[in-house]
């Protein structure tokens, strides 16, 4: 197994379904911070086969992780400091998404109106549905993760 | 400062003041004539409307204020490419309160979060059409004379038929409402309307194709026309569009005190016949409309009514 060095302080996200890795790290906007993130792809894992882990080294309350809930929230998420794990966080729905997902609707006035962020809110937490803030298009996982592909 | 997005944002309570307020212009409009004296209304018409444009027209010229604005985007900035933000930041420095239609959904929604002045709703795409919902319920109310224990019917296009959508999230929220949904298989109402609002209201509703099937137990149907302009495809739209059509041997399957309403314009669903029956209530439901924006007009810009 490959060797990445201990962090002192930031998280460690761990238990990333393979491959999701890089879609996590741009949600989190990593690319835009000046720290030092490690990828590890396809890690062995005796739960899930393979998985994803990615670590970053930054201050606690750099980073706004309710996005992970939404992407996926069997993700663990360890907090480092001192170099010790001091909390395990436990992921929840965010009641509401910017930017991170786009709204499919044609007729949506997010495909024509300059720099509106596409935000959606969480209209129904127990079937986990999300809906366009200006159009109420129901978000489709489905269709999405089929785009990605 | 208030907007007018969709029915929802005023509670029952002031949604019933707001009706009142109404039913009072209608029976002493020159007590309102000049109430709005000095003040402009924005129409802003992205899209062609006849009926909408004009009643907000008529309601503020009724209160004694005045009207600009544009009727479709062709004669706008919207041509020349200008954002709905920066449209309603202009338009703000103009006029005292603006109505807006738009194509796209959830515009008047943006157009509200820039804005110093109220913004009301006055279509957006298929999603939403609160004033026509408030002519609707006034209409109901007074040719009826309750909001609760209905059962409503609602045919033709409910998948795109905004004012459909508006009417039944305002009209949940009575006691003892059912719905009969009648529609071809392809113009069904959508899922947020019968999951979020229909069935997380615990509403009595049940889907029909055949109108003949409805017409018996319904205290009130709301015809729709199917609209052109939402399909995105010739062939669909004329398939489906003489898919109902009401005139005088269906009305006989009616109970006698059956309210017929139509958020106009209508094409071929309601044949001429109809209209001298007693029921039929969609041009009352016009003059209505005058009147329910009047009392929106006055209770968005706060003007006190003594």
């Amino acid at each position: 197994m490959l060797n990445v060095g201990a962090i002192n302080e930031g998280f460690v996200l761990d238990h990333i379904k393979a491959g999701k890795s890089m879609t996590i790290y741009h949600n989190l906007r990593l690319d835009k911070l000046d720290c030092c993130v490690a990828i590890i792809k396809n890690a062995r894992s005796s739960k899930m086969g393979k998985k994803d882990i990615i670590k970053v080294e930054c201050p606690i309350d750099m980073l706004d992780l309710d996005i992970l809930g939404f992407i996926d929230h069997n993700i663990t998420v360890n907090i480092i400091k001192d170099g010790e794990i001091c909390e395990k966080k436990q992921l929840k729905l965010p009641k509401q998404i910017v930017d991170v997902i786009k709204c499919r609707n044609p007729r949506c006035i997010t495909s024509i109106e300059q720099e509106l962020k596409h935000v959606f809110i969480l209209t129904d937490p127990e079937k986990e549905i999300y809906r366009c803030k200006y159009c109420e298009e129901k978000y489709d996982d489905r269709r999405d993760k089929k785009d990605r592909r | 400062m208030r907007h007018l997005m969709s029915p929802l944002d005023f509670s029952v309570e002031e949604l019933d003041r707001l009706l009142d307020l109404a039913n009072d212009i209608e029976k002493n409009p020159d007590k309102y004539a000049h109430l709005c004296d000095g003040k402009r209304i924005a129409t802003l018409f992205y899209e062609p409307s006849t009926r909408t444009r004009l009643s907000f027209e008529a309601a503020m010229m009724n209160l004694g204020g005045k009207v600009l604005g544009f009727s479709s985007a062709n004669s706008s900035s919207a041509a020349k490419g200008e954002s709905v933000s920066d449209t309603i930041r202009m338009v703000s420095c103009y006029a005292d309160i603006c109505a807006m239609r738009h194509p796209k959904e959830g515009a008047p929604l943006v157009a509200s979060m820039v804005s110093s002045i109220p913004v009301i709703n006055a279509g957006d795409g298929g999603h939403q059409h609160p004033t026509q919902t408030l002519t609707d319920l006034l209409t109901i109310r007074s040719l009826k004379g309750r909001l609760d224990n209905l059962t409503i019917g609602l045919c033709g296009d409910l998948k795109f038929g905004r004012t459909v959508h508006s009417l039944i999230e305002a009209l949940v929220r009575y006691d003892n409402v059912s719905f009969v949904l009648i529609s071809p298989e392809e113009l069904r109402v959508p899922d947020y309307i019968r999951e979020d609002v229909l069935e997380a209201n615990h509403k009595n509703y049940r889907e029909v194709i055949r109108l003949e099937e409805a017409l018996p137990d319904l205290d009130l149907l709301y015809m729709t026309r199917v609209q052109r302009e939402r399909f995105f495809n010739e062939e669909d739209y004329i398939r489906m569009k003489d898919f109902y059509i009401l005139d005088k041997a269906k009305m006989e399957l009616a109970p006698e005190d059956m309210l017929v309403l139509h958020p106009l314009p209508r094409v071929n669903e309601i044949s001429t016949e109809v209209d001298n029956d007693p029921r039929a209530a969609y041009f009352k439901q016009v003059q209505y409309g005058v009147y329910v924006r009047m009392a929106l007009i006055l209770t968005l810009l706060e003007v006190k009514v003594c």
